[in-house]
């Protein structure tokens, strides 16, 4: 099957702490913390987007690729839910900054947290079906959460991009599954600046339904089981539900530890999952096998069973580690910065 | 606003992709690309890639900001000479303004330049961070 030939990440240098934003709203912080096990999350600048934040790793992806022409890319599609226009593709800017113009196909996608790794598997059906070369997948949001709901808390930024290819690999995907139903979770209508959740009817029947259907089913087709993996990364809305759902599937902390971000870097929403993956391939070793599994709300999870091929101790390096992005020279921002960088506060145009 | 979009669209290989001329006779390279060596006359030249890493030559810091960079100011501009010896003009982001210092090196990252308003067309390009990695 056809897999990873480059992968990169790139995160913004800015955080805020769950006590800066708690403070503002009254809220209490040590419980948001527990309970969101969550302790920060990143802020992207006034100056940084969707396209931006995929331009980016995109360029850590090609620098990981051993060389992959820009031009041979045949597809570049971008998952997000924070696309900077309302009408005019991510994409096609994203592929003009790569220099892989004219000849080749972009979608934008959106599925709430999983447009994505819904990006990953297009674009390894693309490769597969020997119709290109490379296809270029991106997972990217700058994501927006209501003043003073939960969801402020977690909603964070950050990107990672895939170029998926046939030969040269990194990481070879052996098996996906999809597990989607129409789940009324989380929403945003049309000329809404906020989405809307269900509060804790996001948890059972959304999350945890859709990421144990995904990864059970997975498993029963690869006829693996969690101790098979070195490593294993669910979608990260905040801290609490990656690492239960994890658990009580039978992978152990030490399975989600590299690719489990959000306690310092919030919900990256599409990027979460990808993002993960990132940072989990950072570590990996040769022949380890790797369980990614995404979440969206609407809802679905795409599950993904990646093996690790030699090639990743030469290309590790190539590119800048995505935990040194998330852990070293970060920026904290108080939440008035925070309001003004999203956009929050009314002014005269 | 047509001619914003226009004017950025053609734009796009310097802004997006730090495409330059290398002329053959004097061996210079100039950014934005030019169609004649304005000193050797020469119009042979190479497309090249310019390198994204560089180290600041000078910079001012601007406190009053045109409405569109307001909410950023105070920001550095900075003159920045590239590890090939090319100098070009841009902004510093994600850069305290009192921690910018000549000599400091920097590193190129594509970022939003402006944007008309909430309603127009936003202009990307290349802006300069501070190297830590």
């Amino acid at each position: 099957m056809a897999g990873i030939v480059g992968y990169g990440a790139h995160l913004p240098r800015h955080r805020i702490k769950v006590e800066e934003i708690a403070k503002v709203w009254g809220a209490d912080a040590p419980s948001y913390k527990k309970g969101l096990m969550l302790r920060e999350k990143s802020v992207p600048p006034p100056d940084m987007d969707t396209i931006t934040l995929s331009v980016e790793a995109a360029k850590n992806a090609l620098r990981r690729s051993g060389g992959v022409d820009p031009k041979d890319i045949g597809a570049i599609y971008i998952g997000s839910e924070s696309h900077p226009y309302a009408v005019k593709p991510s994409g096609t800017t994203v592929a003009e900054a790569l220099g892989a113009t004219p000849d080749i196909h972009c979608a934008d996608f959106e599925f709430a947290c999983k447009a994505g790794s819904e990006a990953m598997f297009v674009a390894l059906s693309h490769v597969d079906a020997k119709a290109m070369p490379y296809a270029l997948a991106i997972a990217a949001d700058t994501s927006q959460g209501a003043p003073s709901d939960a969801l402020e808390f977690s909603a964070a930024a950050g990107a990672a991009a895939f170029i998926m290819g046939s030969k040269n690999l990194i990481a070879d995907c052996l098996f996906t599954h999809s597990y989607m139903t129409d789940m009324p979770d989380f929403w945003r209508r049309e000329h809404q600046f906020y989405p809307q959740h269900g509060g804790r009817f996001t948890g059972e029947e959304a999350y945890f339904a859709h990421t144990k259907g995904a990864t059970s089913a997975i498993l029963k087709k690869a006829g693996m089981k969690p101790s098979d993996f070195a490593y294993a990364i669910f979608h990260q809305p905040n801290g609490k539900f990656p690492q239960r759902v994890a658990l009580e599937q039978g992978f152990t902390q030490e399975q989600i530890d590299p690719g489990w971000l959000a306690p310092t870097l919030g919900n990256t929403y599409s990027g979460a999952s990808p993002v993960g993956l990132s940072a989990t391939l950072d570590v990996a070793k040769p022949g380890d096998m790797i369980l990614m599994c995404s979440y969206g709300s609407g809802a679905g999870s795409d599950a993904f069973v990646w093996k690790v091929t030699d090639r990743i101790d030469e290309v590790r390096d190539l590119a800048v580690r995505t935990k040194k992005l998330l852990e070293e020279n970060v920026i904290y921002v108080d939440y008035g910065t925070y309001a003004k960088y999203r956009h929050k506060i009314k002014k005269n145009a | 606003m047509t001619m914003f979009s226009s004017k950025n669209w053609r734009e796009y290989p310097h802004r997006y992709r730090l495409e330059a001329s290398k002329f053959k006779k004097s061996g210079k390279t100039y950014f934005p690309k030019r169609q004649i060596d304005p000193v050797t006359g020469d119009t042979e030249q190479e497309m090249v890639i310019l390198p994204e890493t560089g180290k600041v030559v000078t910079y001012t810091v601007i406190q009053i900001a045109p409405p569109q960079w307001g909410d950023q100011s105070p920001y550095a501009l900075a003159i920045v000479e590239l590890t090939d010896g090319t100098r070009l003009m841009a902004q510093m982001t994600d850069c305290d303004t009192t921690k910018v210092k000549i000599g400091m090196e920097v590193r190129i990252e594509f970022r939003k330049v402006q944007a008309e308003a909430d309603h127009g067309v936003i202009s990307y390009g290349y802006k300069f961070v501070p190297k830590w990695y």
